[in-house]
């Protein structure tokens, strides 16, 4: 039983290790709706890094987005659900919690926690700032340096 | 160096802005519906104000835009907005739509509430004249 966490949270960092590998280059949003109306306030995270319930779980609450207001009319926010949930990566976790940042996602935090200098942290103000350190994150590119 | 790193932020900030207005058509839309007339000095005492009935995130226009519209701002993710005076940024009020919508957001995040046609107007009014 005291085991059980352990063997979990190597296989979690190991599953982190090879998934992040398979995301150097992650497919850019394309579709139109969502790169005009997730773009103005951070980069336009790709699809593909989210599970679709996370994607589902981001568009039912627009209103109060990271305590800000990020509200659509119903036809676009429909519309760009219907895309981000189409293009979403797999779900990889076990629980019942939806994960709402890919910054939160176990192979997020252990591609990042060493990796990143303190000063590169500072400059970017924030995780959700992807740009900040992956100049061609708009392309798609996650391994620029 | 700084000037080009603005021009792409200036092609972002509005990236299908059909050219559905102007300044000067806004504030005349917003002074009629108000039916006063618009005030730069208010529009700058409520832009750099501190208000506490919206979000505690964001108690000011000027936590993302700023204290001068001229000049970038940033948002709270990091990622730069490009300046909000059409003297500098000639996207800016040109799409109706568009101008509605970030007035909505923002006003909703910084006083609680939306915006009066009066506010808007003094806003654009203090805008466009610098
Ligand atoms: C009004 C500004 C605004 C708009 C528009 C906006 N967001 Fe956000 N978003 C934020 C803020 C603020 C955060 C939190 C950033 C932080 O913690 O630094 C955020 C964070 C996120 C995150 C989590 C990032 C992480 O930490 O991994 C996702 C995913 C996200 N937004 C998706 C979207 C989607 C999808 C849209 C379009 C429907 C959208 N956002 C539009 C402001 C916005
Ligand atoms: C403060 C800087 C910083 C921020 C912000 C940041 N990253 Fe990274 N990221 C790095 C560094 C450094 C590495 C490790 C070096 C590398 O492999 O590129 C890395 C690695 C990665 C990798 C693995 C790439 C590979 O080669 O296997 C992915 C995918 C990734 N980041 C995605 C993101 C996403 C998505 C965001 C925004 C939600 C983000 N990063 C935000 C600095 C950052
Ligand atoms: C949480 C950050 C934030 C706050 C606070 C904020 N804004 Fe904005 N504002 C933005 C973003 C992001 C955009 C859209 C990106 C862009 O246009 O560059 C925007 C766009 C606008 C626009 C669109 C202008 C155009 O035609 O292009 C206006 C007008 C505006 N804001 C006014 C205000 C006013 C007035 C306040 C205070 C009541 C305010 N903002 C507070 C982030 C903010």
């Amino acid at each position: 039983m005291t085991r059980t966490p352990i063997v979990a949270i190597a296989a979690m960092l190991f599953a982190g290790a090879v998934t992040a590998d398979e995301m150097e280059y992650m497919p850019p949003v394309t579709h139109a709706a969502t790169l005009e109306e997730c773009s103005a306030c951070h980069l336009a995270y790709p699809a593909g890094f989210l599970p679709p319930r996370s994607w589902t779980a981001i568009m039912a609450t627009l209103d109060d987005h990271f305590g800000e207001n990020a509200g659509l009319d119903a036809q676009t926010r429909a519309a760009i659900e219907a895309y981000l949930v189409a293009n979403a990566g797999r779900d990889r976790s076990t629980g019942s919690a939806v994960v709402l940042r890919i910054s939160d996602l176990p192979w997020f935090r252990h591609e990042h926690e060493e990796e990143v200098s303190r000063r590169a942290f500072e400059k970017a103000k924030s995780w959700a700032n992807c740009s900040a350190c992956h100049e061609a994150a708009e392309q798609g590119n996650f391994d620029d340096d | 160096m700084r000037h080009l790193l603005v021009l792409p932020f200036l092609l972002l900030a509005t990236p299908v802005a059909a050219q559905s207005t102007t300044a000067a058509e806004l504030l005349a839309k917003y002074t009629a519906e108000a039916g006063t007339e618009a005030s730069a000095e208010r529009g700058q005492a409520l832009f750099l104000a501190s208000h506490s009935g919206g979000k505690s995130d964001t108690p000011s226009c000027t936590t993302c835009h700023g204290t001068d519209p001229r000049a970038m701002g940033q948002a709270r993710t990091g990622k730069p907005i490009a300046p909000l005076a059409p003297a500098v940024n000639p996207e800016r009020f040109t799409d109706l739509k568009f101008v509605e919508k970030w007035f909505g957001r923002n006003c909703t995040s910084v006083l609680g509430r939306a915006c009066t046609a009066a506010e808007k107007a003094d806003l654009v009014a203090w805008l466009s004249s610098l």
